[in-house]
Parts: C-alpha cells; structure tokens; sequence
C-alpha cells in the first residue's frame, strides 16, 4: 500500500453512495462531451464554406422568399460571374424523423457553382437537367436508406402541395454526389427546380436565397453591398452575406447553440458542486477520528489535505472519465441518428481531454474546504469525537 | 539510566470564552528510559492532557517538556508531526483503526511516511503482526476481529515504526478482563524484552500492576498515593 492505496480505500468506503456520485458525475460529464459536439456542429457547418460565394437572402428572414425576376439584376453587378438559387422543400421521407434538406435546384447552374460536387454515374448531372422529377443526393444519404440509381422515393410535402392538392412527390434518383470525395457533414436531397415550380399550388416563381460566385473574394462586401442596393426600396429587400456568415445566421436562427450548451451545463455543473460537494463534507465529518488518528501517526497537516483533496480530484475525474468515455463510445452511433440535422457530429479527443479536465478543477472546488476543514483538525479535540 | 521524559514546571489550560481553566499546573516529572508507568487518577484529573502532552499531541501553555532527547516546546505542527513518527507509538482505548484497510495495512500505516521499500513495509507490518500474535489476521479487516484482536493490531501499528516510547491512554478500558490481562502482558513484554519505555493512563488498579510504578493525578498535579487515596 501506499498513499495513493490509502486515497482509494478511503474513496470506496462507501460504495453504494461512491458509485452514485460517480454515476451522477459521469452523466454531467457524457451530457457535456456530447453538447459541446452539438455545439461544434452548429459551428462546423460555417468553415466549409468558399470565400468567393456570396448568399442573398431576404432582409427580414431566412425563411422568407425572394422573387425569381431578381436574378437578372443581380447578374448585372458588375463582378458577380455566375448564380444560382435553392429553396427550402421540407418534406418528409416516410417519417418526420428521416430528417435531410430537400432543396430544388436549377441543376446545370447548381453544380457551375458547387464545384466540390462530384457527380456519379457520369451522366447524372446531364440527365437531372433533363429529366424533371429526377434527384441527386449526397452520397451519404443515398448510403443511409440503402437508395440505387433508378429508385423512385416518395416525399410528403409539408411545407409544398401539387396544384391539386396531392401532398405526394415521386423523384427518381438518378445520380449521387460526394464533397472532394467524401460524404457531405450536411448531406443534401436536390431536385429540380421547373418541376417544383411548375407544380406547387402556391408561391410560384419564387427562391428561399441566391448563391452567386464572384469574381474577386476581396471585392466580397463591396459587391454584397451593390446587390443589396439594387433592393433596397423594393418589397424583398435583401441581405448579401459570404456564405460563412450565413450559415452562422441560419445557425443564429434556432438559436446561440454555444450560449444554450453554456447554460445548460452551468446549471448542471453547478448541481454537481453542491451533490458532490455535500457527499464529500459528510465523508469527511464521518472521518474525523480517522483524520485524527493519521496526523496522530505523524501524517503532517498537509498530507491529510492532499488526501482530502486528492479524494475528491480523483472522484470527479473518475466520473469525468467514465463519462466522456461514454460520450466518446456512442458519439459515432449518435452522429448517425442526427445526420442532417446539423453539421458533422464529433466526439473530439479535444473534447474528451478537455471534460476530464474541468472535472478535475470541479474536484478542487468540492474538495477544497473539507480538505482545509481536515487540516485544521486538532488532534486532540477530534480524538474526543 | 538515561531519562526517557523530563517534564519541568509543565502546565496546560484552556480558554472557555473569556475564562481560563487549568487543567495541569506544575508538573515535575522524570520517566527513565525502558520505564513502564502506570498514570492513575480520577476523571478530569489531567491524565490523558498529560499524556498528550508527552506524545507531542498537544502543545503545553507553559514550562518544559523532554522526550526522547527533543524539546517539544519549540515545535511547530510539522515538525511535531515528524517527530511523532519517529518517537511515539499510540494506543488508544477504542484501538482507532481505519476500518477500510485491512490488518496488515493498518499496521503499515505509519511506514508510509517512511523511505523504506514496499516490500521493506510489507515485511515490517509483518514482524509486528507477529510480534503481537496476529500473524493469521492480517487480511482481516477491523471490523471481522473481536475487541482483543484490535488492540493488538493497534499495538502492532505502534510498534512497527519502532519508537522508543509506547503511550496508551486507557488501553483495556474496552476490553474484558481476560483480554485485558493478556493486552497488559504484551505491554510488558514490549517493555521488558523490547526495551520500549510505556507510559498507560489508566482507572483500573489491576491494570496498573503491570507496571514498573504508578503515578497519581488529581486536579491537574501529581499527587502522592496517600493523597490520592484521601
């Protein structure tokens, strides 16, 4: 045995209630793995982007409209080389829970611009211009419900009815893409944007935003400032953004993800200081002999705090572990079930580390006034007790 | 014979808000060395204070104590504590083992502020189980041996750091009369045979024939037999 055999001993001495603070303290540590992932994906999806394509949306939302009619002014901007335009479908493939963006697309400008798309088979793209009830999807999505080049996938509208009511679309897959050969964090289902238009019973002639490249990244906020004049007195005002900046505002729109996860785990962690912190008090009120005894044999006053402290660091970071452990074990099975919500989901080494980190200074905190409580001990007077 | 514990003019006295109470004035008194003392006396007559005192538990509010060669008045709580481990085995009346450590790591205990190897410890822990009888016990917990049993664990731990001076405040006062015979015969073995100066706080008489002499307090000075009897 040695000191650190002493610190376990003393740790385990009751194990039903250790195993309950290590339990409570790994959940705190797996929720705050795993929300510190959600965070990081809400902000991946904002440093893929190009620096030499601008978003024009609408000036008042995200979700508002803009007119098709803009598209020829904004061609006119002196710097703007090429444009293109999506639309958000909504939809749902078989249940509200097979969550992936639906957009229609003009496909021959679409892909002009996205040209970190690569189509396959090599025909995809011709025959998604052509074939006006074709799709194209990421390959990551095409993987994910097991779709092959000719499926035909049904999606229920839910934002879009056909002009005569039926909420039913029929698309036929005819090509998958990948991202610089690897599959999409944000994978997409695109069709085509004639037979969408053409077909909905209302807002016809109508883009959710327009992506233009340019011709000179520096001249970036010059030329979103000139298509935003163009606008500026209409009825669809618009709002020019790289698309790094509006990712961040449609990330902005459900909501500040790092402030939310921020809150959350205070509240948590706060919790966890005041369970943990009582446990340890009470562990340390039961020990006063004990303590007594050990500085009686010549254990200095500091030692006896370091064994406090060190109790309470190890508890914490023990529970820190196993609960980032945890995290890091079905982070990959969880990434799965929320592809398509957000960016790509990760359980980083960085933030595993850092988790088992703070749960180390969570135990300084907790361990620190019983740990100075034990070293004042006087040996005497708690001999008595 | 050298002196094991030289106390001169010692007094102790505590503070209860604003009044000062004595609880030891004036104490005088020489142990030699390899002595077995038996301190007799009423409740709150300053024995285990006393006691303290000389096993470096408790600093004195005045006068001067020796033990081992070391003035303790000097001392601060790191350096007592040093010295302690070095000079003092203890043995209290309800043997204070940490119940989560088995017998053998009980008895370790006190080593694990010394340099020695693992296996240095291990193989001391080992010699003082023997020593008191408890070579068969020492995966035992404190809480799977009887009253007897513990005692000479904490009798093992005592002695394992070898110290010089052995200070036991009411150590069969748990136990029953046979016990206590046989933990009062240890006592004397580790002082005749070990050479080990035993100073024992105790109530009962027959406790105190196993020592070499006996000393009685009362209300915080020695006083002699007669006077404690009257």
């Amino acid at each position: 045995m040695n000191l650190l055999g002493l610190l376990w001993a003393n740790m385990f001495r009751k194990r039903v209630r250790t195993n309950l603070t290590l339990l409570s303290v790994a959940v705190a540590f797996l929720l705050f793995v795993l929300l510190q992932a959600v965070a990081t994906a809400f902000e991946g999806g904002a440093d893929v982007a190009g620096a030499d394509r601008l978003v024009v949306g609408s000036k008042y939302s995200q979700i508002e409209n803009l007119p098709y009619s803009q598209r020829q002014q904004i061609l006119g901007v002196e710097g703007v080389e090429a444009i293109t335009h999506s639309s958000w479908f909504g939809g749902n493939y078989q249940d509200p829970k097979n969550f992936f963006a639906k957009f229609p697309v003009e496909p021959l400008s679409y892909f002009d611009i996205y040209r970190e798309f690569q189509l396959q088979p090599a025909d995809a793209l011709e025959r998604f211009a052509q074939q006006r009830t074709a799709v194209v999807v990421d390959v990551a999505l095409a993987q994910r419900f097991g779709w092959e080049i000719g499926d035909v996938i049904p999606i229920i509208g839910t934002i879009y009815s056909k002009a005569d009511g039926d909420r039913l679309w029929e698309f036929e897959l005819v090509g998958t893409f990948s991202e610089n050969g690897e599959a999409s964090s944000f994978p997409l289902f695109l069709m085509h944007y004639e037979y969408f238009n053409e077909s909905i019973a209302f807002g016809k002639d109508q883009v959710g935003n327009w992506t233009v490249r340019i011709s000179d990244p520096e001249r970036a906020g010059e030329i979103a400032q000139q298509i935003d004049a163009l606008f500026e007195n209409s009825a669809d005002p618009t709002r020019t953004a790289t698309e790094d900046e509006n990712n961040r505002q449609f990330a902005r729109q459900l909501g500040d993800m790092g402030f939310i996860t921020s809150m959350i785990m205070a509240a948590v962690f706060f919790t966890i200081i005041l369970l943990t912190g009582n446990t340890m008090s009470q562990a340390l009120r039961e020990r006063i002999p004990e303590l007594a005894v050990l500085k009686t044999l010549g254990f200095k006053d500091s030692t006896v705090l370091c064994l406090i402290l060190g109790e309470a660091v190890a508890l914490c970071m023990l529970g820190g572990a196993i609960g980032a452990g945890l995290a890091a074990l079905i982070g990959p099975g969880l990434a799965g079930a929320v592809e398509g919500f957000f960016g790509r989901f990760e359980v980083t080494w960085v933030g595993v580390v850092s988790a088992i980190g703070l749960s180390g200074l969570i135990g300084l905190v907790i361990g620190i006034i019983p740990a100075l409580s034990a070293q004042r001990l006087a040996i005497v007077d708690a001999l008595r007790k | 014979m050298t002196a094991a514990v030289v106390c001169k003019d010692l007094a102790k006295q505590y503070t209860k808000g604003r009044e000062v109470v004595p609880v030891l004035t004036g104490i005088n008194l020489s142990i030699d060395t390899g002595d077995f003392l038996a301190l007799m006396g009423p409740s709150g007559s300053g024995k285990t204070t006393l006691l303290n005192l000389i096993g470096g538990l408790d600093v004195p509010s005045g006068g001067e104590i020796i033990v081992a060669g070391d003035s303790l008045a000097g001392m601060n709580s790191s350096a007592l504590a040093k010295w302690r481990s070095e000079h003092v085995g203890f043995i209290f009346q309800f043997y204070n083992l940490l119940p989560v450590l088995n017998a053998q790591r009980n008895v370790e205990l006190p080593l694990l502020l010394t340099k020695l190897s693992r296996k240095q410890r291990q193989a001391n822990a080992a010699t003082a189980l023997e020593i008191v009888g408890l070579a068969d016990r020492a995966k035992h917990k404190p809480g799977e041996l009887s009253g007897g049993q513990q005692q000479r664990v904490a009798i093992a731990r005592a002695l394992v750091a070898d110290p010089d001076l052995l200070v036991c405040d009411e150590p069969t006062g748990d136990l029953d009369r046979e016990t206590a015979d046989e933990i009062l015969e240890l006592l004397q073995v580790l002082n005749r045979e070990h050479g080990k100066t035993v100073i024992m706080v105790t109530h009962d008489p027959r406790a105190a024939e196993f020592a070499r002499r006996t000393l009685h307090m009362d209300k915080g000075k020695l006083v002699s037999a007669q006077e404690a009897v009257a």
